[in-house]
């Protein structure tokens, strides 16, 4: 038995223009958890599809049990035993869990002469498969009903029914609760007493400190090292992914609070089951920061504010008028703007340019007397938020899919600072994007709360809505339990306020 | 029981609204319930049958093919051609002879024409990654083209191929006796393909991966289906039932010229979209398919035996279309 059950030695990954993996190693242990880490745009995701043949590396080698392997394509990764759980999960939303699990594999049975799906089978293997690792999912549910847990749970499930011995989990806390967390990291735990080895790239380093056994680090596409998790701590793994010492996580703040802006009375969704009556007061330069655990209803709240969900009472006040908000479009003309939650799917139009996307919110304001674009201004404009808000992109008529995370949330940010707001709804902003972007976010939040500006911000990262908020409103279960000043607010605080409309 | 007859009210919808309008028909019209009209609506939605499954492979790997139709006359024309009775006085091989080759030759040689241009689609939009509504857009001209330049070929110079072989027309026209009943055997054959299309959307590894690959075609990549391969498959098949819907066309009709089956794939993506097939890829049964073909059947002939003009049938047929996909799609839209 070889030491490793996978060595990658020297991978090295080029794309045009960019050099994306520089000589990378990693080696990892049969019965381990290996967690890899670096900022977005490191190299993790690219080391990934190296070894599950989704990309073919241009130089490097790859050893399973100690022999070279070459892995072409996803279907040998699979047959070699190594499964990937993917950041972006890829059900077919529209088929069963069943359907799901199995495809690309499905066993057949002969009936006469013809090969025939074997349904009773799947059935079967996949219940026992659930049982096993104590999932509680009926295999015959649509897969599009479910929660992203639960599909993570099958994707997890999934490749141990492939017999895989190295599973790579790629950010697979990002959208789960705490209990939810919990279950994944009871399930991470019985496979790894089954001597599977586990690959884990996370950006949490409470979870990377818990979990794992070693440490392997990577910073613009290169090897930083590899180390024992207990000889880390949260602050050295940041020293080493970013390159320099963090001194200072969340920037400060000096400047008082003025006059309340938003008051919003007993807000109720027409869905029994979302949020009712919400009630609170935002106030000018201030950041309120809503707290809760998934499912508590916070975007709900935020969207119905800004016009994207629907009330069956409630009223909103601006500068002490009631306002009706009933579209985006009624938002905006209030000076209020919002930035979603899922960037991908709602924030940015990929295949259009960062130009583009900057300026997409505000088109009527640059025309001319023609009624047509003024593209001069727009061009000025544009390229003047992008260079106050540090985006790294070769030009603005880049493509926007092709920038890191980050930079796209800037340019996200910037779309809506063009409106020239005064109250800005952010939802989860800083999720999924990399240490140092996260910190350059904070600076844009309290540049605009000095200015004069007002945020309202969603985050489950505990430390950053701590760090972050003036005041936090917590919420449960549809309904405010509460709202804590920043000088009281401790983890225990907000977390017991979270909890408590589920009893 | 309320919430129960809208779950079924909501799941059932298209055979619910076939009923009511057969039942509003025969009130407004009682000689509209007989065995006669029964038979008729059997034998006009057998060849619409087998070419919506066709045009469903493809729709349900979000696609869409809109050369369905000119296969479809394609496949009439080359069998027709080499299928007419040596008597007749206008034949379109008069060297053929007077001994009839099997009936089983000039439908394969049809039948792999139209699967030739299905699989070129396929490869367009696998290998090429034509949008299928271009790719299929091209194949539509070509095929007709082709079709065209054959028809066109002396000395036939494009005139109706006619006198088809009575071994052959039987096909479209006759009955078989079973348990007493007078059965035609193109129904027997529409019924047939349902048996092929159920076993190939539910019971193959086939018809899995295409709801898969229309469904997220990156989740089939990621599990490691071949793609490429499956939706050359799926398009050459749809290529197959095309040439059958359209010999079929041409035993049942007794003729053939190359205008057979023009605009055919709309009335079989109306059949399908009608029946809950997405166009979005991904979803659609067999169950619906066949409910889709037969609304529109009874809705052709009913619209006719009460005697209302071909233009206001074209008026109905285009609000049912987009009636039922206005309720279709409340089924997915949740207000938020």
């Amino acid at each position: 038995m070889a030491e490793y059950v996978l060595e990658m030695k020297n991978i090295c990954k080029e794309f045009p223009g960019v050099k994306a993996l520089d000589c990378v190693n990693l080696h990892l242990r049969a019965g381990t958890i290996h967690a890899l880490m670096g900022e977005n745009g490191a190299g993790k995701s690219t080391l990934m599809k190296c070894l599950f043949g989704i990309y073919n590396p241009n130089g490097g080698e790859i050893f399973l049990n100690g022999e070279k392997t070459e892995i072409p394509d996803a279907k040998t990764a699979l047959k070699k035993g190594i499964s990937m759980i993917h950041q972006e999960l890829y059900p077919v939303r529209q088929r069963t869990v069943m359907d799901n699990f199995w495809l690309g594999r499905y066993p057949k049975k002969k009936v006469g002469p013809l090969q025939v799906i074997d349904e009773k089978m799947m059935k079967k293997e996949t219940q026992r498969i659930f049982d096993d690792l104590g999932i509680d999912i009926d295999p015959a549910a649509i897969a599009g009903s479910l929660s992203v847990s639960q599909l993570q749970l099958i994707e997890i499930a999934k490749a141990v029914s492939h017999h895989s011995h190295i599973i790579v989990m790629d950010e697979p806390t990002s959208s789960l609760t705490d209990d939810e967390v919990e279950h994944l990291f009871a399930i991470i735990d019985k496979l790894k007493k089954r001597n599977v080895a586990m690959i884990y790239i996370s950006h949490k380093m409470e979870e990377i400190l818990r979990i794992s056994d070693e440490v392997t680090i990577m910073r613009d596409g290169k090897y930083i090292g590899t180390w024992n998790a207990k000889d880390l701590t949260t602050d050295k793994i940041i020293s080493k992914m970013v390159g320099r010492d963090m001194t200072q996580r969340f920037p400060e703040r000096t400047h008082a609070v003025g006059e309340v802006v938003l008051r919003a009375e007993e807000l109720t969704s027409i869905h029994p089951k979302s949020f009712r009556d919400v009630s609170f007061e935002l106030r000018r330069g201030e950041v309120l920061g809503v707290g809760g655990l998934v499912g508590a209803q916070r975007t709900e709240v935020i969207e119905a504010l800004f016009g994207l969900r629907h009330m069956s009472k409630g009223k909103i006040f601006i500068n002490d008028k009631e306002v009706a908000i009933r579209s985006p479009r009624d938002a905006k003309k209030h000076k209020i703007a919002l930035l979603t939650e899922e960037r991908r799917a709602t924030g940015i139009f990929p295949i259009l340019s960062v130009l583009d996307n900057t300026a997409v919110a505000h088109l009527t304001h640059y025309l001319n007397k023609f009624h047509l674009i003024d593209d001069k201004k727009r061009k000025t404009d544009a390229s003047e938020h992008i260079k106050k808000m540090n985006i790294k992109t070769p030009s603005f008529n880049t493509l926007i899919q092709s920038l890191s995370g980050g930079n796209q949330q800037k340019v996200l940010v910037a779309r809506w600072l063009l409106t020239d707001p005064d109250i800005l709804l952010l939802d989860e902003p800083t999720r999924g994007i990399d240490v140092g972007a996260k910190y350059e976010i904070y600076m844009i939040i309290n540049n605009l709360v000095e200015q004069g500006k007002s945020v309202i911000m969603i985050s489950s990262e505990m430390p950053e809505l701590i760090g972050m908020s003036d005041r936090i409103m917590v919420m449960s279960n549809g309904v405010l339990t509460g709202i804590v000043d920043k000088q009281d607010a401790t983890e225990e605080k907000i977390m017991t306020l979270a909890a408590e409309g589920l009893k | 029981m309320n919430e129960k007859v809208k779950y079924f009210m909501a799941h059932n919808a298209m055979y619910v609204i076939l009923i009511v309008m057969i039942l509003a028909i025969a009130i407004y019209e009682p000689n509209f319930i007989s065995g006669t009209t029964f038979r008729d609506i059997m034998i006009q939605s057998s060849t619409r049958m087998i070419i919506a499954f066709g045009a469903a492979l493809i729709l349900i790997t979000a696609g869409c093919d809109l050369a369905a139709g000119r296969i479809v006359g394609l496949a009439a024309v080359i069998s027709a051609s080499m299928l007419q009775d040596p008597g007749y006085s206008r034949l379109f091989f008069p060297d053929l002879g007077q001994n009839p080759m099997s009936l089983a030759v000039p439908i394969i040689i049809a039948v792999f024409a139209c699967v030739l241009v299905g699989t070129l689609s396929g490869i367009l939009v696998a290998k090429f990654y034509v949008p299928p509504f271009i790719a299929t857009l091209g194949m539509m001209l070509v095929a007709y083209g082709a079709n065209s330049i054959y028809f066109d070929m002396t000395p036939n110079n494009s005139q109706p191929i006619g006198g088809l072989r009575a071994d052959f027309t039987q096909i479209g026209s006759g009955s078989l006796n079973l348990f007493g009943l007078q059965i035609p055997i193109i129904v027997l054959i529409a019924l047939a393909f349902i048996v092929f299309a159920y076993f190939l959307f539910n019971k193959t590894v086939l018809g899995k991966n295409m709801f898969a690959i229309g469904g997220n075609p990156q989740a089939a990549v990621v599990s490691g289906i071949n793609v490429a391969g499956s939706l050359i498959l799926l398009y050459a098949i749809a290529g197959g039932l095309y040439g059958v819907g359209g010999i079929l066309e041409a035993a049942r009709t007794g003729g053939a010229t190359n205008n057979y089956g023009m605009g055919y794939e709309f009335d079989a993506i109306s059949a399908c979209v009608v029946g809950g097939v997405s166009l979005a890829g991904g979803v659609g049964t067999v169950k619906g398919i066949v409910a889709g073909v037969l609304i529109f059947s009874v809705i052709n002939y009913a619209l006719t035996f009460i005697g209302l003009s071909p233009y206001w049938q074209l008026i109905v047929k285009g609000c049912i279309i987009i009636v039922a996909v206005a309720i279709d799609i409340r089924n997915y839209i949740a207000k938020k």
